[in-house]
């Protein structure tokens, strides 16, 4: 696809030399020496043999959960497998939007787990992600709507998560960019939640692994799993392109290509995948404060700290591994922009990009154990794996460490979906394009 | 000639057509056919922009889409609009640009400080700092960020239309992208050879490099004439090809007219979908800058767009230019200029020796062969080059206002590269070239590297004869018979990226990213060609990075030392140039955005005095009053429990059953049996979708042996007749059964309340309505008002009623005799609020508690589903977490102090433990037969739970009202009504 | 986008189309058990390559049809009646 070929081998540097505290001074004194004072972020490590855990994937949600299985687990016997360079995949290529609005009470805990986690990441990984809490708005267009969003503001409220009703003037007032009645869709007023907003997705990638890595895990790019080996029941290591490498737990973070990794231990999940489209537009000086969501389409948008509005609509609806936009999609979304804010209009997009996701069979993630002994999975993340990183990595590792599920996540357990005990925020059924 | 740089004709603009035009302020003039960079250029000026981080003075660096810096914002009639480029603004009369991202003036940017600063703030220092305190970040770091960042300024002037814009659509078998020699040549032999073609190129006039070269004209104004006789090539000029998608699917932007174009309505430019059998891309080679110090400063600018300038535009870019190049092709500016009668400061050559720089030395030009530009100096632009020799010895410095660089040339690959082209290194030019699978296209001239235009022109008649015979044309029709100027012989490049002398060198200048930010990101171990773009976020900005993109790679290998064929470059994404939100819109935007659908009876609603309401795509009416509030709303419901009104339900689904298996269908559609319904009955019917879920529910009746009609909500329309013919062919193919929906043919009233029977009757005159003959779910053929339509006693509302269907054109006829027939019970039509008001008194679902998460026994439904026999659904119905006596029921709730109003969405809670949900509020209204308000609510165990008292808390309202639970069927209970 | 050539109305745009899903496996007897079932409606082998899918012509005929597609370069390789039982390519898709 690319001209990029697979680098040579890194050299050996797994003793690892800290890139040292982050700081305001620190950036002043870099300065007067010309910055040749930092070093590498996080250590390319070479793999070892054998680790207590081994992850795979260098996204988002692997990097978390070696992060917090070393700093809170205390386990640090970690290797972090990721077949590229880390976090190239959707937490490079999502929206970056965080909030915890949900609508059945389990998830909106475990969001707001993730959120209040997020509230306090930059100083905890001293690496400033940019976590911004500018809000979350939901438009409304029919009563229809304004009740289910009223439900859902309601629960939330009562599970102390902050949620505030709109009128069509509040609206106005804090997107001047809203067109309220000239649309299809009259917008009839919103459901804000302040606390939601923004993150910076690359710095989450590369901020857990510089911590994970400063407290001893081994993040190993450019290794690919490409066999899975058991022991009867259970998993005892992994293949690789850079050979076999064992580990007691192996944990899937591999949102995107899960079916692919559990397919190797004989796993068949209840996932598909398919491609969550995002765009960006040309830098302009700001114009939206907020992260609105169009309730007659699908269309939502921010507008990022360097100037750029970046905006998403729906899945294609149809499987597919390609990481690429498509022009449906693309149509649908500008036409949805458009109509919601017209002032758009003249404004340029510069690029469109794909990103492959677990759409889950009831749209809600997975972190569990599975049939296969020792092999967890965190993955079916749908729409809402960025936002989860935090609580995802935390819950993750407690799971393997603790060998149990973390209360604010035993109800993502693969089991539930022969039980009937399904996860439907949307009410669509077990069709994952329907999410 | 209008300006001081105006120093020939140009090829282009029109010296008879003056045109007037405004940047910041300054009145200015230039030519019909200017582009907005060669007037200013022609006027002399220099500073146009601020680039983007340090504020540093910048000028315009290429003639085309690709400029990184020379950005405007234009104002005009649809008001301000951000970051055109004026390398391709058509200039127009009266053309109002400002530049961008300064404060106060251009000339006198105090933000320029960050340049000073410029040491503590390299690629990523945000990362770094601004973590403390918490709360600082939102209030204090990130405004102040936000409000430095971004370019142009938006502000639009929004009309009470849509934007205009469209999309069409082209179908050919070739698309040839690029109108350059490689192109012209194969889009006409292609279409002589009989191939429907479409030939696209971004330039307002085709020809490619073939304009910059006078040698070439002749064979460029015969190719397009016999181009445009040919009748099977479409030519798009201006016409950019954005992206790839696929299965021979692109996009294209056309643009059509300058940006004021907007205020007279006109058209601004348009999406073209372009549907192609084979694709060739003859999209040529973009030169390429060299990062040094200082090579950002007004007056730098890439060789080829000064050769660009002077040859389009009859305009020369400076008086006493200084030349940095590395390659042969490079020196046709040096030549050009020349034979212009410009002065010539020297042309730095890379190289120790070229045949083109013995040329150049032949024709008088001094050339520093073997030599680099170690600095640029001057205030606000070029005055000084600083020259060395490559190892470093032999400084020496001389003036000039303008340094013309060029660093090589780099095939447009990012089209290709969509389709999933291998990008293959050469080294012959020092950049990679694309290779497509032949089943997808070709690429052909300097696209894929073939420089030289009579190489190109050869190289596209080779790809049309391949593409010609892939289609089924063995033979390629002749070409022309034109002679090709013969290309020069040329030394090869001597690669060069970098000069490293101290100072800023930049490989992005529209995001102000240096080679040294590159170094850092690499020394910090961000040193994949995805990490360091992300980290720095070179390449990131609207130009793509296309003059800098593989400099910077080549940095990042330096860095790393590895070759920069291993390094490689940054995967490249649509679009291929910056696409406005309009034109990937078209024209469904606004109020065009959804069809809207309107039932039979629409005007007569509208003239009633309805307030609509949109269900999906339609338009129902809600409450016949421009009213807000309840009042209008219970008169309505008030008529039909009190005497009689008619609803308007033609939107409900209706699918028509028909078939020998029909029944044996719809035993498997439906969780409950129809087989054993009796020809003329109705039957209520709970559908469920395979995973035990009710899907919809409605009534369907059986008109003869292997006939029936099925009712679906509205909303469900669609999704339930995908749902039957999904099973249908895919699960019961064997069964025969035809379905077919009738949702549009049938118009469809219902006359409920005590007095329906009477006014049915008045207008129905061949069918005994009494009870015994037509009881409670009879169905039956039946004239209507003169129209044969059909009878069904059903009722929503829990009143003695009637649903008539008649064919959709006969609607206004059936509805005017119904109310007539009524008017002596003071019939009332209602909207879609009443019959809520009326459906939840009885107990009714509807889309609010048929939510997709509830099963049939959570809604009551329990005894519904069939014992014996499969249906969709039947298997995963009987798991656990769907009998689970814990799940949400559905219940009746009403507000303990009938005073008080019940909330949709309310929380119910119990009264000491009120941050626990046990349910919801799903619908609610006044009530007409009870005091006060009454309610639905799905609560958990809800069935075991009436008579208890719980809180309906809507903290959103600041509401918490004590509730009671009740059975749903709070009205009516024994049904006796329904079978008066 | 996906052209798709649909037997009965030709080559026509993804968007006339709506996807149904994986239709590889077919629905169990009605006394398969609750696994089966719980396996037809939530498994899904979300095959890296060739996939057997249904797609609805909601835009034109209406025909349900089978395609073998190919997930990661999207090339159609049979568009085939609901009834046609097409087996998966070995080759990698282009």
């Amino acid at each position: 696809m690319t001209a990029v070929p697979n680098p040579k081998p890194m050299p050996a540097s797994t003793e690892r030399e800290s890139s040292g505290r982050y700081s305001g001074w620190r950036l002043l004194l870099e300065g007067l020496a010309g910055q040749r004072g930092w070093s590498r972020a996080w250590a390319k490590a070479l793999p070892r043999p054998r680790y207590r855990v081994v992850i795979v994937g260098g996204g988002g949600h692997g990097l978390a959960t070696a992060y917090y299985l070393a700093s809170e687990y205390g386990i640090s016997d970690v290797a972090v497998l990721e077949k590229g360079p880390i976090g190239l995949g959707n937490v490079g290529r999502n929206t970056t939007i965080i909030r915890s609005n949900y609508f059945l009470p389990d998830n909106i805990r475990f969001y707001e787990y993730s959120l209040k986690l997020w509230e306090g990441l930059e100083r905890r990984l001293n690496f400033n992600a940019m976590v911004s809490q500018r809000g979350t708005l939901n438009l409304f267009h029919t009563e229809a709507q304004r009740d289910l969003f009223t439900r859902r503001a309601n629960l939330m409220r009562l599970l102390g998560v902050d949620a505030v009703a709109l009128s069509r003037e509040a609206v106005q007032a804090l997107v001047p960019l809203v067109d309220l009645d000239n649309g299809r869709y009259p917008v009839l007023g919103g459901f804000l939640q302040p606390r939601g907003g923004t993150v910076r997705h690359d710095a989450v990638a590369w901020g857990y692994a510089r911590a994970a890595s400063d407290a001893g895990v081994d993040i190993i790019e450019h290794c690919e799993v490409t066999g899975m080996r058991r022991d009867g029941r259970r998993v005892t290591g992994v293949d690789t392109t850079r050979g076999l490498i064992e580990a007691d737990t192996i944990c899937l973070a591999v949102a995107g290509h899960s079916s692919q990794l559990a397919a190797m231990a004989g796993l068949t999940l209840p996932i598909e995948s398919h491609v969550l489209q995002a765009f960006v537009s040309e830098a302009i000086k700001p114009v939206l404060d907020v992260v609105v969501t169009y309730g007659a389409g699908h269309f939502y948008i921010s507008q990022s700290d360097k100037g750029g509005l970046v905006f998403g609509g729906a899945i294609d609806g149809y499987n597919t591994y390609g990481q690429r936009g498509t022009l449906p999609v693309a149509e649908e979304v500008a036409m949805e922009a458009v109509t919601l804010m017209p002032a758009l209009a003249r404004v340029k997009v510069l690029r469109q990009w794909g990103g492959v996701m677990d759409m889950s069979m009831d749209g809600s993630p997975i972190i569990s154990k599975t049939p296969v002994d020792g092999l967890i999975l965190n993955g079916g993340w749908c729409y809402g794996g960025f936002k989860a990183i935090p609580a995802g990595g935390m819950t993750t590792a407690h799971l393997i460490a603790c060998n149990a599920p973390h209360p604010l996540a035993a109800h993502l357990d693969l089991g539930r979906f022969a039980a009937g005990r399904t996860l439907d925020e949307r009410g669509a059924g077990p069709f994952p394009y329907a999410h | 000639m209008q300006g001081p740089g105006r120093i020939a004709h140009g090829l282009l603009t029109d010296a008879e057509r003056p045109l007037g035009f405004r940047f910041d302020g300054q009145p200015m003039q230039g030519l019909a056919g200017d582009t907005l960079a060669s007037a200013l250029l022609a006027n002399g000026t220099r500073l146009v922009a601020r680039s983007f981080k340090y504020h540093r003075p910048r000028g315009i660096v290429t003639a085309g889409p690709e400029e990184p810096c020379a950005l405007v914002d234009v104002i005009g009639a649809s008001g301000r609009e951000p970051n055109h480029l004026a390398t391709t603004l058509m200039l127009y009369e009266g053309l109002v640009a400002e530049s961008q991202n300064r404060w106060p003036s251009l000339g006198f940017d105090l933000m320029a400080l960050n340049d000073r600063f410029a040491r503590f703030l390299p690629a990523g220092f945000y990362y770094k700092t601004f973590m403390a305190p918490g709360w600082a970040w939102e209030r204090l770091y990130e405004p102040l960020i936000r409000n430095a960042a971004g370019l142009g300024r938006l502000k639009a002037i929004v009309g009470e239309h849509a934007a205009p814009a469209e999309t069409v659509h082209d179908h050919a078998d070739v698309l040839v992208v690029g109108a350059g020699v490689a192109g012209l040549t194969a889009a006409h032999r292609l279409g002589a050879s009989g191939l429907r073609v479409v030939l696209a190129d971004q330039d307002a006039v085709l020809g490619g490099g073939s304009l910059l070269d006078a040698r070439w004209t002749a064979w460029r104004e015969t190719t397009c004439a016999a181009l445009v006789g040919l009748g099977t090539v479409r030519c798009l000029s201006r016409t950019t090809v954005l992206g790839a998608y696929g299965h021979g699917v692109f996009a294209a932007l056309q643009s059509l007219a300058g940006a004021d174009a907007a205020s007279s309505g006109a058209l601004r430019e348009r999406l073209r979908i372009i549907r192609a059998r084979r694709v060739l891309f003859a999209t040529g080679a973009l030169e390429r800058l060299i990062a040094f110090p200082g090579n950002d400063l007004p007056g730098v600018m890439l060789a080829g767009a000064a050769l660009g300038y002077l040859r389009r535009y009859g305009v020369a870019v400076g008086r006493r230019p200084a030349f940095f190049l590395n390659t042969d092709q490079a020196y046709e500016t040096v030549f050009a200029l020349a034979s212009a009668g410009i002065e010539r400061a020297g042309v730095i050559d890379v190289r120790t020796s070229s045949l083109a720089a013995e040329r150049a030395r032949g024709l008088g030009i001094e050339v520093h062969a073997g030599a680099v530009v170690e600095a640029v100096a001057g205030r606000g632009g070029v005055a000084t080059v600083r020259v060395a020799n490559r190892d470093g010895s032999q400084r020496r410095e001389f003036e000039a206002d303008s340094l013309l660089m060029s660093g090589g040339y780099c095939p447009t690959t990012a089209l290709a590269s969509q389709l999933g082209a291998v990008l293959k290194w050469q080294e012959a030019i020092a950049a990679f070239t694309p290779e497509l699978l032949p089943t997808v296209g070709r690429v052909a001239g300097a696209a894929r590297g073939v420089f030289g235009l009579a190489a190109a022109a050869r190289n596209g008649e080779a790809a049309a004869r391949v593409i010609a015979a892939e289609l089924g044309h063995p033979a390629l029709a002749a070409g022309l018979g034109l002679e090709l100027p013969v290309d020069a012989n040329a030394t090869p490049i001597g690669a060069l990226w970098e000069v490293r002398a101290g100072g800023k060198a930049f490989v992005d200048l529209q995001n102000d990213v240096t080679a040294a930010d590159v170094r850092l990101a690499q020394r910090e171990g961000y040193e994949h060609v995805e990490h360091m773009k992300r980290y720095t976020t070179h390449g990131m900005a609207s130009d793509q990075g296309r003059i800098g993109g593989l400099v910077g790679s080549a940095v990042l290998a330096q860095a790393r030392g590895l070759a920069l064929s291993e390094v490689g470059q940054p995967k490249p994404r649509p679009y291929a140039q910056p696409v406005p939100f309009a034109a990937l819109a078209g024209g469904e935007v606004r109020q065009h955005l959804k069809p809207k659908r309107r039932g039979p009876l629409h005007d007569w609603h509208e003239a009633a005095g309805a307030t609509f309401v949109a269900t999906g795509l339609w338009m129902r009416p809600l409450v016949y009053s421009q009213q807000s509030g309840w009042e209008a709303v219970l008169r309505e419901a008030r008529a039909v429990r009190r005497s009689v009104g008619i609803t308007d339900v033609s939107t409900l689904g209706k699918i028509d059953v028909q078939g020998p298996d029909a029944a044996k269908f719809l035993d498997f559609i439906y969780a409950n049996t129809f087989s054993t319904l009796a020809v003329g009955r109705s039957r209520y019917g709970i559908m469920l979708r395979e995973d035990g879920m009710l899907l919809d529910d409605g009534t369907t009746s059986r008109l003869a042996q292997q006939h029936f009609v099925v009712t679906t909500t509205t909303a469900n329309a669609a999704v339930v007749l995908e749902h039957m013919e999904f099973h249908l062919q895919a699960v019961c193919p064997q069964f025969d059964v035809l379905l077919t929906d009738v949702g549009d043919q049938w118009a469809q009233f219902a006359v409920a309340g005590p007095r329906s029977r009477e006014v049915v009757a008045a207008v129905v005159a061949d069918l005994d309505l009494s009870s015994q003959a037509f009881p409670f779910m009879a169905a039956s053929a039946a004239t209507i008002a003169g129209v044969a339509g059909r009878l069904f006693r059903i009722s929503f509302s829990g009143e003695l009623a009637y649903e008539l269907a008649v064919p959709a054109r006969h609607a206004l006829q059936a509805w005017l005799a119904l109310l007539e027939a009524g008017r002596p019970f003071g019939i009332e039509p209602y909207g879609l609020d009443a019959l809520n008001t009326l459906r939840i008194e009885k107990g009714h679902v509807t889309a609010a508690e048929l939510n997709g998460n509830t099963s049939a026994e959570d809604l009551g439904f329990q005894r519904m589903p069939k014992q014996h026999g499969d249906f969709i659904g039947r298997a995963l119905s009987q798991r656990g977490g769907l009998t689970a006596p814990d799940r949400l029921q559905l219940v009746g709730v009403r507000p303990v102090d009938r005073a008080r109003r019940l909330r949709n969405g309310a929380q119910l809670v119990a009264p000491k433990a009120r941050t626990t949900s046990l349910g919801y509020v799903t619908s609610s209204t006044p009530s007409v037969e009870l005091a006060g308000w009454v309610g639905l609510a799905l609560l958990a165990g809800g069935r075991q739970r009436t008579g208890e008292r719980l809180i309906a808390s809507s903290p959103i309202h600041d509401e918490a009202t004590e509730i009671e639970i009740v059975s749903p069927h709070m009205l009516d209970p024994e049904n006796l009504r329904v079978r008066a | 986008m996906l052209r798709i050539r649909c037997p009965w109305c030709g080559e026509r745009d993804e968007t006339e189309f709506r996807y149904r899903g994986d239709a590889s496996q077919s629905r169990p007897a009605a006394d398969a058990g609750l696994a089966a079932f719980s396996a037809y409606v939530y498994e899904r082998k979300n095959p890296r390559g060739w996939h057997l899918e249904w797609w609805l012509h909601v835009g034109g005929c209406r025909r349900l049809l089978k395609l073998v597609r190919h997930t990661l370069t999207h090339e159609i390789r049979v568009v085939g009646t609901a009834q046609d039982q097409p087996s998966l390519p070995q080759e990698p898709g282009r």
